[in-house]
């Protein structure tokens, strides 16, 4: 027997206390008045274990709710497999329609002339010239003058991209602030992809930071798509497109974005 | 005081070299080659046609050849026939289409020396041309919903019927790009629409699970809906102009509950029903030999009596659910009396003997009626059969690397052409189910496909949004045709080869033309 089953051999040896099942039910009925009092009356890190351990509890409740409820609903047979009308070829076929809804999205939007120049973050808080650089000045010719700058934000760096030398080097851009990919979602779908960054249309900032690849929050990106498949009206296969980033990522350390469609 | 031309910029250079390379690539046959000679046999029977003949290499050109053939078949001038010449080699197998001339096809290769006798096998092409369709002629716009199913009248060009997503059908006038009738009457979407072969009447199956039948003059309903299917059609097909009953033409319709229904479409009751398959039934063909045709998702092909509603044969082959069936008849069933003279019989008898020629002119292989029969599944292979010598499949027919959707012959029954979702249209040899080529070019999954009526053209339709009009011949890119605005479920081109119908999920249809 195990050293720590001391209760079960006890209950084994002697029989439950009599009133055992009162008082787990009693227990039971509590528990809720208990968590209540737990949850307005702890202070400081035991606060925050507490809400960690019942934010994890809440997440398994809902998806054993979730379940329950789909395990009780009373399937009829649905009388069309689909809303959008499809050819008979197409019925009875599971298909893979996330990107091609995303195609036709992408239509219909630019359908709307207005919608072109609409980005989804139209304003964004500015940085400053401190912020963005800093002076570099290692070496005594490069102190007296600080003309060398590096970049605190995330870049982006293009494949061909050499360094300069030394000498003439005045922005360098940090190797381990260096994006090649963005978590690119689609706004109407809600699909998350993650895709390879082609380079930077335009920082918002500064038409110099453009220049540099920074990322920050509000810049367009143009990402490869052509993973998704989505066609051109000519019937060619789209492969880049624009996306604006959603984050700050040189706080979260990835680089997410949303599809300009 | 004269200026000097400035020296050619690069540019100009790379362009007069490349002109001045591909003007040198114009072949020509050397002359002192002597003769070679050459014997022709029938495609068809396999038979041999005149002496073999001693042919000067020089002037050893399709051109000539097909004067040299009327000529040994003492065809008159005015009815001169074109042919397609085609090599076999006796070894390997292998058939090489003559392009251009002898020398360039054969002799260059070295497959055949001057030496040799060269046995050529022709086959006859249609007198007329069909040109390809390179521009759109009407966008029209009115059904409410995606197009499902687009089919042109076997009469002209200039009707067209389509089946929608609104649950109507509409008919269309092509050469004014004008509706014509809306067929309201369904309930739910309009999945299969079929003109009979007269062009009277117009059926249309839905996922109301009824079949309904209208005129086709007048866009009116002839009766209700016709009911029975207990789930939605998935395919129609009419009985054979020729095998038809005077005044009593019939119907089949298949559908996703695994039964066909035989309809009788006078007295809009069911004839027979067709009970035996496991699965839904996708594809129904009606073959002029009168049988039955069905294709379903349960793996089998099977094959039916309609007069009793009795099973002949079940074709068991495929390793997963079978998407189409084309018959290698198909377009003669379809067009029945309509020629391409456009010359109509007067009397009904007159029309049912000039239907069952046609129909016997398309299937006699070896003297023999032969109806041949393709099927595509999803196991990604096709097999070639002919159910009147075999149970087993004649040939096949591998090579897509994805679901093959459509297959159809091509109306002289020497080309198959399939349609993947591995965006690739293939083809193949009729008779022997032999690969050909590749057609690529679509970026998406290919829906459909059509052959033009002289079958040296084939037209496809993609997810990708377009169109694209194929050269048989060459395997190359005839005319690409973007312009839908999503993916066009359906194509067709008309059986005269004026124009081409498509619809898609952009709910406009378009007339495409030369």
């Amino acid at each position: 027997m195990p050293q720590n089953e001391y209760i079960e051999r006890w209950q084994k040896q002697h029989g439950k206390r009599l009133d055992h099942d009162e008082r787990t039910r009693k227990r039971q009925a509590r528990e809720s008045h208990k968590q209540s009092h737990d949850a307005q009356n702890l202070r400081g890190l035991r606060a925050k274990l507490y809400q960690q351990k019942r934010h994890k509890e809440k997440i398994q409740m809902k998806k054993r709710i979730k379940e329950q409820e789909e395990k009780n609903v009373k399937s009829s047979a649905p009388d069309e497999p689909s809303k959008t009308p499809l050819p008979q070829y197409l019925l009875d076929r599971s298909q893979a329609t996330n990107a091609k809804a995303l195609s036709s999205a992408i239509k219909d939007k630019r359908n709307e002339k207005a919608a072109k120049f609409a980005v989804p973050l139209p304003k964004v808080k500015g940085i400053s010239e401190e912020e963005m650089f800093k002076v570099v000045n290692t070496g005594k010719k490069t102190h007296k003058k600080s003309w060398k700058r590096m970049i605190t934000k995330p870049t982006f760096v293009g494949n061909d991209f050499t360094r300069r030398p030394v000498k003439y080097e005045r922005f360098i851009r940090p190797m381990g602030l260096r994006y090649k990919k963005a978590n690119v979602t689609h706004p109407e779908l809600g699909v998350t992809v993650q895709l390879p960054i082609l380079s930077v249309k335009k920082n918002p900032q500064n038409p110099l930071y453009t220049q540099l690849g920074v990322l920050t929050k509000g810049t367009i990106v143009e990402v490869n798509v052509s993973e998704l498949g989505l066609v051109t009206t000519s019937g060619k296969v789209v492969w880049g497109k624009w996306a604006q980033i959603t984050n700050v990522p040189e706080n979260d350390g990835c680089v997410n974005a949303v599809l300009l469609v | 005081m004269a200026t000097v031309l400035p020296p050619p910029s690069k540019r100009q250079k790379v362009a007069q070299a490349e002109k001045a390379r591909e003007q040198q690539e114009i072949q020509s046959i050397p002359s002192g080659l002597g003769s070679v000679r050459v014997q022709f046999f029938d495609q068809a029977t396999g038979d041999a046609t005149g002496p073999a003949v001693s042919v000067p290499v020089v002037d050893a050109n399709i051109k000539n050849l097909e004067t040299l053939l009327n000529t040994l078949q003492g065809n008159d001038d005015d009815d001169r026939v074109p042919y397609r010449f085609t090599y076999q080699s006796d070894k390997e197998g292998q058939t090489i289409d003559i392009l251009a001339d002898l020398y360039h096809s054969l002799l260059q290769p070295g497959i055949k020396t001057t030496e040799d006798t060269v046995s050529l096998y022709y086959t006859p092409q249609a007198v007329f041309r069909v040109k390809a369709v390179s521009r759109c002629a009407a966008s029209i716009a009115g059904h409410g919903e995606a197009i499902l199913a687009t089919s042109f009248s076997p009469v002209s060009s200039s009707t067209m019927v389509s089946g929608s997503g609104d649950s109507t059908a509409r008919v269309w006038d092509c050469d004014t790009g004008t509706p014509l009738h809306t067929l309201k009457g369904h309930t739910s979407w309009v999945l299969a629409v079929a003109y009979s072969p007269n062009g009277a009447m117009i059926a249309t199956g839905s996922m109301d699970n009824s079949v309904r039948l209208w005129d086709a003059k007048k866009g009116q309903a002839l009766g209700g809906p016709m009911k029975g299917h207990t789930k939605w059609i998935t395919s129609l097909a009419w009985e054979p102009y020729h095998v038809q009953e005077t005044g009593r033409p019939r119907l089949a319709s298949a559908s996703k509950d695994s039964t066909v229904r035989v309809w009788d479409v006078v007295s809009k009751r069911i004839d027979t029903v067709l009970t035996g398959h496991k699965g839904s039934v996708t594809c129904v063909r009606w073959g002029g030999t009168g049988q039955i045709y069905t294709a379903s998702h349960d793996k089998t092909i099977k094959i039916w009596n309609p007069k009793d509603g009795t099973l002949i044969q079940t074709l068991t082959a495929h390793a997963h659910r079978v998407n189409h069936l084309a018959l290698s008849t198909d377009f003669a069933l379809r067009t029945a009396y309509h020629d391409h003279t456009g010359k109509v019989p007067e009397s009904d008898s007159e029309k049912v003997t000039a239907a069952r020629k046609r129909f016997e002119q398309a299937a006699t292989v070896n003297n023999k009626i032969v109806e041949r029969l393709v099927s595509a599944s999803d196991d990604f292979t096709m097999y070639l059969w002919d159910p009147s010598s075999s149970n087993k499949p004649v040939a096949r027919l591998l090579g897509h690397q994805k679901e093959v959707n459509h297959v159809t012959f091509s109306p002289d029954m020497a080309y198959i052409a399939s349609a993947g979702f591995d965006n690739h249209v293939k083809l193949w040899n009729g008779r022997d189910g032999k690969f050909i080529t590749t057609l690529r070019g679509h970026v998406g999954a290919v829906y459909q496909c059509c052959f033009s009526a002289d079958s040296r053209m084939l037209v496809s339709s993609s997810k990708d949004t377009t169109l694209k009009v194929w050269d048989v011949r060459t395997g190359k890119l005839a005319m690409d045709l973007p312009g839908h605005r999503d993916e066009v479920f359906a194509v067709d081109w008309s059986p005269d080869g004026q124009k081409v119908g498509s619809g898609g999920k952009d709910k406009a249809i378009r007339i495409w033309r030369n």
